[in-house]
């Protein structure tokens, strides 16, 4: 790891504050990325500004159904919080099965939507529970925030502050995990909110996270397994590496939605 | 007695190793330690055009930077293989030369072109990413494909095709007309998967050079002190002998990646001369993705032939051997002398032929890994047979039953002799502990659960402990393989038994004590078992090929034998009886019934007070042996493997695991059950997972544990280990050794399993989700059984 400078920010307007002043700084929250990469010395940034002391970014309110999460609250939070679970246990389920232990207990939901890793799990749940991104300067919604592979609507050095989203009526998410890094190889997050049903698709999608417009008309009709009989996504938009083609992938898809919709109901 | 030979006593090793107080090579801190960073080449291919290293020397805490230029310029030896084959036509082998740091070429991804010197790890590395090496890229060939196509590119000059042998084995003839009379033949295409070895602690070295003593110390993860020793010494021109001491403390792991000597030590234990500093370096893990000895990586065509009564007839084997950018220390043995010696399996084969062609690639060095040639060869065989059950209708365990050797010793087509084994009786305890009979209601029962049930079994055999030493020698080897043990008897009856074995996991410090514990009658803890210190001990080859047992035992039971001469003469005289009349027991050497006895510290104070010792009697009681095996050891063992499978993803769970192992006499059940765990584990990791997988670029695909999939405690069931044991014939405890067994048969069990449940024998390793879930469309339903 190269050498560089720490700095620890007790809120949201600090933390922009310091990254400003840095010639290649970066935000860190739980680091289960960014640590790593600067391990193999892929990353080298100069400056890091830890927002994980930030009260104010962390902790879960639930209103109602409405719920928001704090940017720099960790996987193993959500997944443990009993208020969240009462309203919408699947992104809890979700939450519970990120990663390892040591990954839920540093990661956090602000960080894993930042990155936006094509295979992580959380931009699936925010496309499906159609979530609010919230930043130190505006609201994004998920379906413009998830831009491509790694790529986001954020602006350089613009911070995640919450998420906030209203808990669906049914949901579950379904995860097929790299044999490997146990990242999803595909995850589907189905939720059938007050708007219709939406699914979420992580994964699988060569550009990264996806809705499956196809499937949520079918849901929409009928909220069960057998409504997707005969839909499939398009195995050549799908990514495809050493672990599985577009082929397998685009059949995960079709698998992995069936199996979110059979636990949702 | 409860601590001697067939005891589970608890490792006497693992507390230090529990609590965190093992010492490994990282852990040693010399008083003026600087770090080495290697120069990596990222090119699979290219010629050097130039190293400027200016930028990085004037960095801080830069202590040197060096290149392979002004190694060789120091003399330093090129990297040697230590086993000559030649060509069916005679001609030698086609060695490239091996610079411990390139000097014209690079030929892999990870070739290390320079090294720094610095004060920190965090100085080396940064320095080592300045230095400014500039390549010209060539075409490059990464696979045996690639590598043996028209118009590949030569890594190595005298390599023309990248060809480096063409070796036979067997009598093609009498096989080839075999094979044309036979009422079926079962034809094959077979690929056994490249892995990396992954052994838990990273390889390390430090080196320091005493310029008033001229003499050299190195500190390594090495499964063999004195081989490196050796080979350093003879080949490298690092130092003579005399003038150097290796060490190899506590080894977390080798798994056979930690028997070669790497370019890493040579260049440290150079560079300590160099600097006239202590050069220390550890891997990390990237870097041993890069540069450890991979394993395997076979393609083979496979044809057996059968009588109309299921009888093989003859078996023919052609295989393309990737040996990756240069030749490892024993990369030549493995795919022949350790591959095609063990193709009769557990079977009476009339007429085998193996040709194999070891060619060059643009990879890293492929080398023995756990089982080394025999796990090429049980896959082959094993599916073979299975697949071959199916073709022609007949139960897989009855067509194994018909063909298995009865009678011992046996000799093969293929060099080997097997001295013992009772095959027939591992199958039946096999088949009876995974209930094979009630098979069926069980895949009906996992149908209506929608899962696909499959079995598989796989009959293996292997052979450890390389010998006799002059044998390997006629057959090219560059080293004997004997061992040598030393016991020491301490004045207050204490024993240091000194051993050329090196324990990196295997529990070498409890079981061989407790081979010394019920030789001499004494408790296990007055045993101190000394390895791995060329300084303390004399001589050895080390720790590979399950040999620890077999040799390293041995050679520690020869010791004792000369011992227990020499207590017995001294106890005889102070006790005025016959030496023949006494026993050795409860710390005791005494005439039974009588009143006759003396305490073995007794014994061990007289050898060194020297007071009353017989006439012409040598004060002392110590006994140094060197055993040469007069041939190898066969264990083998029935594996059966359940898997069920999710037809909607191809995931596959081994659900149940049965093993029936013949290791002859066993020291330790519970250690011995521990390897074959881990053996069986690591078996499941190739069947299921693992793949070291490399681009047409030469760039590696799967260089981490984000892409190249360890197996995990979910991954595998809850063992069923069973022993069906046979004394081996020609060592003096009857020992077969047991440390590979599990890596070897357990691939092809799995295998098997899962194209039982799929329908579909085209199922290739790793077997992966998807590889499984595209066979199963391939076959249809997936449910047909053809």
């Amino acid at each position: 790891m190269h050498s560089l400078n720490y700095h620890k920010a007790s809120n949201a307007s600090e933390a922009a504050r310091l990254l400003s002043g840095t010639e290649d700084g970066k935000f860190l929250a739980g680091g289960q990325t960014l640590i790593p990469a600067m391990k193999t010395r892929l990353a080298a940034p100069s400056d890091l500004v830890d927002v994980s002391g930030a009260a104010e970014l962390r902790g879960i309110n639930v209103s109602g159904r409405e719920v928001t999460i704090g940017a720099a609250t960790t996987h193993a939070e959500v997944a443990a919080n009993g208020e969240l679970r009462n309203v919408c246990p699947s992104i809890c389920d979700m939450a519970a099965n990120i990663g390892d232990p040591a990954v839920r207990h540093r990661g956090t939901i602000g960080g894993s939507i930042a990155n936006n890793d094509p295979a992580a799990d959380y931009p699936a749940a925010m496309l499906a529970l159609g979530a609010t991104i919230k930043t130190v300067s505006r609201e994004i919604a998920a379906d413009d925030f998830f831009v491509g592979l790694f790529e986001t609507a954020l602006y350089d050095d613009e911070l995640i502050t919450s998420i906030g989203f209203t808990a669906p009526a049914a949901g579950a998410y379904a995860k097929f995990p790299n044999p490997a890094s146990r990242y999803a190889m595909c995850g589907v997050f189905v939720a059938k909110g007050d708007g219709g049903v939406r699914v979420g698709v992580t994964g699988a999608g060569a550009d990264g996270a996806f809705r499956a417009g196809d499937f949520e008309a079918a849901l929409d009709g009928e909220f069960s397994a057998e409504a997707l009989d005969g839909l499939s996504v398009r195995a050549e938009e799908m990514l495809s590496d050493i672990h599985g083609d577009g082929v397998y992938r685009a059949n995960l898809v079709s698998v992995m939605a069936r199996r979110a919709v059979a636990a949702a109901n | 007695m409860s601590e001697g030979i067939g005891a589970s006593v608890k490792r006497k090793e693992d507390k230090r190793f529990i609590t965190g107080k093992g010492k490994y090579t990282d852990d040693i801190r010399m008083e003026n330690q600087a770090y080495a960073a290697f120069v990596r080449s990222s090119h699979a291919h290219a010629e050097i055009q130039g190293i400027d290293a200016s930028a990085a020397e004037g960095m801080s805490g830069v202590i040197a930077v060096l290149t392979g230029a002004q190694l060789t310029g120091d003399g330093i030896g090129n990297l040697i293989c230590g086993w000559a084959i030649s060509s069916k036509d005679g001609s030698p082998m086609n060695m490239g030369a091996w610079s411990a740091l390139a000097t014209e070429k690079v030929r892999y991804v990870g070739d290390a072109v320079a090294v720094v010197i610095a004060e920190s790890k965090d100085e080396a590395q940064a320095a080592a990413e300045a230095v400014d090496v500039s390549y010209s890229e060539l075409p490059v060939a990464a696979s045996i494909v690639a590598a043996l196509a028209d118009g590949a590119p030569d890594i190595h000059e005298n390599a023309p095709g990248n060809v480096i042998y063409d070796w036979e084995l067997g009598d093609g003839d009498a096989t080839e007309a075999a094979l044309a009379s036979a009422a079926h033949v079962t034809e094959m295409d077979i690929t056994n998967n490249r892995l990396a070895p992954n052994a838990m602690e990273p390889r390390s070295a430090v080196a320091t050079y005493d310029d008033a003593e001229d003499h050299y110390t190195l500190y390594s993860t090495s499964q063999n002190p004195h081989v490196a020793r050796l080979v350093l010494s003879a080949f490298y021109q690092v130092a003579p002998e005399h003038k150097l001491r290796v060490i190899a403390p506590d080894v977390g792991g080798g798994f056979g990646s930690k028997i070669y000597i790497y370019p890493e030590e040579i260049v440290c234990l150079w560079a300590s001369m160099k600097t006239r500093r202590s050069v220390k370096w550890t891997a990390e893990r990237t870097e041993s993705f890069l540069t450890d000895a991979h394993g395997r990586d076979h393609v083979t065509e496979a044809r057996m032939g059968f009588d109309a009564d299921g009888r093989i007839v003859g078996f023919k084997v052609s295989t393309k051997a990737n040996f990756g950018a240069y030749m490892s220390l024993f990369s030549s043995a493995v795919p022949t002398y350790l591959y095609a010696t063990l193709l009769s399996g557990t079977y009476d084969i009339p007429a085998i032929h193996c040709e194999v062609l070891a060619c060059y690639t643009n990879t890293v060095p492929v080398d023995a890994y756990r089982g080394a040639g025999r796990p090429e060869a049980s896959f082959v065989v094993e599916r073979l047979m299975e697949t071959a059950a199916r073709e022609m209708g007949k139960d897989p365990a009855e067509l194994r039953r018909v063909n298995f050797v009865k009678e011992f010793p046996y000799q093969t087509q293929v060099i080997m002799n097997y001295d013992s084994g009772d095959f027939e009786g591992n199958m039946n305890q096999a088949m009876e502990a995974a209930d094979w009979a009630g098979f069926a209601a069980r895949k009906a029962e996992a149908a209506n659960r929608g899962r696909l049930r499959g079995i598989g079994m796989a009959c293996y055999i292997e052979a450890c402990g390389i010998a006799p030493s002059a044998a390997v020698g006629s057959l090219g080897a560059g080293v004997g393989l004997w061992e040598s043990a030393e016991v020491r008897v301490n004045p207050v009856g204490t024993i240091e038994v000194l051993t050329g074995s090196h324990s990196h996991g295997q529990g070498h410090e409890t079981t061989f004590a407790q081979v010394v514990a019920e030789r001499f009658g004494v408790p296990l803890d007055s045993i101190q078992i000394v390895h791995g210190d060329t300084d303390k001990v004399q001589f050895g080859m080390g720790t590979y090929g399950s040999r620890s047992g077999p040799v390293g035992i041995s050679a520690i039971v020869k010791a004792c034998d000369k011992v227990e001469v020499k207590v017995r003469k001294i106890a005889a005289h102070l006790l005025e009886c016959n030496p023949d009349e006494l026993v050795l027991e409860d710390s005791q050497v005494k005439v039974p019934g009588t009143n006759k006895a003396l305490g073995w510290h007794e014994v061990g104070l007289a050898a060194y007070t020297a007071h009353n010792l017989p006439a012409d009697m040598e004060p002392g009681l110590k006994e140094g042996a060197f055993y040469d095996p007069e041939n190898f050891t066969f264990p083998m063992g029935c594996f059966i493997a359940e898997v069920e499978i999710d037809p909607g993803t191809g995931k596959t769970d081994v659900v149940k695991f049965v093993a029936s192992d013949d290791f002859g006499v066993i020291i330790n059940p519970m250690i011995v059950e521990g390897q074959v765990h881990g053996g069986i584990a690591q078996g499941v990791g190739q069947a299921l997972l693992e793949e070291m997988v490399y681009d047409e670029s030469g760039q590696p695909v799967s260089g981490s544990y984000m892409d190249y999939t360890m197996p995990r405690a979910e991954d595998v069931p809850s063992f069923v280990v069973e022993h069906h044991n046979t004394r081996c014939a020609t060592n003096p405890l009857g020992i077969k050794g047991c440390g590979e067994a599990g890596a070897i048969g357990s691939p092809p069990a799995v295998i098997n399993a899962i194209s039982d449940a799929i329908g579909n024998n085209d199922i290739s390793m790793p077997a992966t989700s998807a590889k499984v879930w595209a066979a199963i469309q391939a076959s249809g339903t997936g449910m047909a059984a053809e």
